[in-house]
């Protein structure tokens, strides 16, 4: 297997509760890998360690070849090649949607960034992006203004202009109409034809069959399961952790 | 005629100190409360070279915005620590802590009875003495820091000081290390306020620490906020509006020993009005 994300016995804990407990899993290149679980099992809490939204405990991670991480800075996620979507959609709200992807294109080194203006190839991959998710239309539009599945396709357009490796994608579907789940779990195929690794957090076990090579099953920071979808969502035990939910 | 001169030239200081404070507290959505200090530091850095020194006005406008900016910087190191509230009540702190430099150090400030006998600005002969030349001038230095005020927001840098002002933590994972941002323009506004501090002390060509205490900070404030954050049309406004604003109190028959009383409570009814209101000022894009 060719692995390009690993983390080893990872471990979060707030204040006495073991959100991520010691957790071991290995993410394959070019495959989309499902994330599934009962609701404050830990999927979220992972996706922040492995994005540095805050330090782990303990364990280790290993990433596009660097291997025995121990300290993730949120700032250097993209040198790992990582980019993300949030479960609580997180956008620069005051801003308007074509803001919110040229930020993400521009300039990183600060004294560049002062004397550059975007320029025209980040507009066309700002373009690019958006006309995928149908907001082109609405690229002066505050994202505040924008309605909840249109704000979670801006989200998503951000993460593509990266041109990331590696997406994580928390809980992309919750809340969309049926057409825009059509649009992003098309999206999510076409990262993987270009060879894109997926992570997906996601609670519809109809887009997992559908969508996911490989399926971890976390309960209570813990891993439960691990496997091909089909196989894995006949198991027993992730029966009856989603049922006792 | 002259006086409204006067007010013209406060309009233009007054501009400036806004400018800088808007890109901060509008665009970076950093509160900070010390604007007054910076503002202090480069009208104390004017005073004394002009009055000590064989120092014309225009290098010490440099060299006030080189030692404002390098307190600015150690002062922000310090205070990107704190998010918020506390970033706030921090940034007030050094605010008491520079004025009270200002009242204390009396072998280079005289404490306070302050430093007079300031001198006008010169430029190739030309002296700065008329208040029209001088409105002239400082309506100069106010055009160039709305300049590049402006320049800055434009800017790919610009940008992301909105993006860190919306979502910080957002940004940061998108690849920005936020804390240099912070830094830079926390420095950047304080050379800004340096530059109206040096074109007060020489205008009124005496100073002493009570212009530059918190009262003075939050009455910057004001103008960013009753103009509207991060809006740079609106630094304008709310400037012009709180230096005509005790005039039009005069107008309506308020003796002015009053009239300069009343101006502190209209102050802060307005803000407390607009904080009810029109949290976003008359022009602004953002609430705090
Ligand atoms: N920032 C945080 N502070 C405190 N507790 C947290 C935080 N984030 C998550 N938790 C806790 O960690 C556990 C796992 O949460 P989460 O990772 O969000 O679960 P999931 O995404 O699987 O629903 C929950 O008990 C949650 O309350
Ligand atoms: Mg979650």
């Amino acid at each position: 297997m060719n692995s390009i994300l690993k983390t080893k016995k990872i471990i979060k804990h707030f204040d006495g509760v073991k959100a991520v407990d010691g957790l071991s899993v290995e993410i394959e290149k070019g495959k989309i890998t499902g994330l599934i679980g009962p609701n404050g099992s830990g999927k979220t809490t992972l996706m922040n360690l492995l994005t540095g939204m805050f330090p782990f405990d303990g364990g280790f991670v290993a990433v596009d070849g660097v291997s025995g991480i121990k300290k993730i800075r949120s700032y250097d996620i993209p040198a790992f090649g990582i980019t993300r979507t949030f479960q609580d959609v997180r956008l620069f709200e005051q801003m308007t949607v074509l803001d919110n992807i040229l930020v993400v294109l521009t300039e990183r080194n600060i004294v560049s960034a002062l004397f550059e203006r975007h320029k025209k190839i980040h507009h066309e991959k700002a373009k690019e992006v958006l006309e995928r998710v149908g907001l082109w239309e609405k690229k002066n539009e505050l994202a505040i203004n924008l309605s909840y599945g249109q704000r979670k396709l801006l989200e998503i357009a951000r993460a593509l202009a990266m041109n990331s490796e590696i997406y994580f994608f928390d809980e992309p579907f919750a809340g969309l109409f049926p057409e825009m789940v059509k649009l992003v779990s098309g999206i999510i195929k076409e990262l993987r034809t270009h060879g894109k690794t997926v992570v997906l957090i996601e609670h519809d076990m109809g887009l997992i069959r559908e969508l996911c090579d490989y399926v971890f099953v976390m309960e209570s920071g813990k891993l439960l399961a691990e496997g091909e979808p089909e196989k894995v969502l006949k198991n027993k035990d992730v029966i009856e952790a989603y049922l006792g939910e | 005629m002259d006086y409204f001169i006067h007010l013209g030239i406060l309009f233009a200081i007054y501009v400036i100190l806004g400018a800088g404070l808007n890109l901060l507290v509008g665009y970076t959505g950093l509160l900070s409360v010390t604007h007054a200090a910076f503002y202090g530091i480069g009208a104390y850095t004017t005073a004394i070279l002009l009055t000590q020194t064989g120092f014309g006005f225009f290098s010490s406008v440099i060299l006030g915005i080189f030692v404002t900016m390098i307190t600015a910087f150690l002062v922000g190191i310090v205070l990107s620590k704190f998010k918020d509230d506390y970033y706030a009540l921090a940034s007030l702190g050094f605010n008491i802590i520079v004025f009270s430099a200002f009242l204390n150090w009396q072998d280079l400030t005289k404490g306070p009875l302050g430093i007079p006998g300031i001198s006008r600005p010169e430029l190739f002969g030309f002296s700065f003495s008329s208040n029209i030349s001088y409105f002239v001038l400082a309506i100069l230095f106010a055009g160039l820091i709305y300049f590049i005020s402006k320049f800055i927001i434009n800017s790919s840098f610009g940008r992301v000081l909105k993006a860190i002002r919306e979502d910080e933590k957002a940004i940061q994972v998108f690849g920005y290390n936020t804390q240099f941002y912070k830094l830079a323009i926390f420095v950047i506004s304080a050379g800004m306020a340096s530059v109206a501090g040096s074109l007060f002390a020489s205008y009124i060509t005496f100073i002493d620490p009570s212009s530059f205490y918190i009262i003075e900070s939050i009455f910057i404030l004001t103008i960013i906020i009753i103009g509207g954050l991060a809006n740079m049309r609106g630094v304008l406004l709310g400037a012009l509006f709180l230096i005509l604003l005790p005039e039009a109190l005069r107008f309506v028959g308020f003796p002015s020993d009053i009239a300069a009383q009343m101006r502190q409570v209209v102050y802060g009814l307005i803000l407390v009005l607009l904080m009810l209101y029109r949290p976003k000022g008359f022009l602004g894009e953002y609430d705090l």
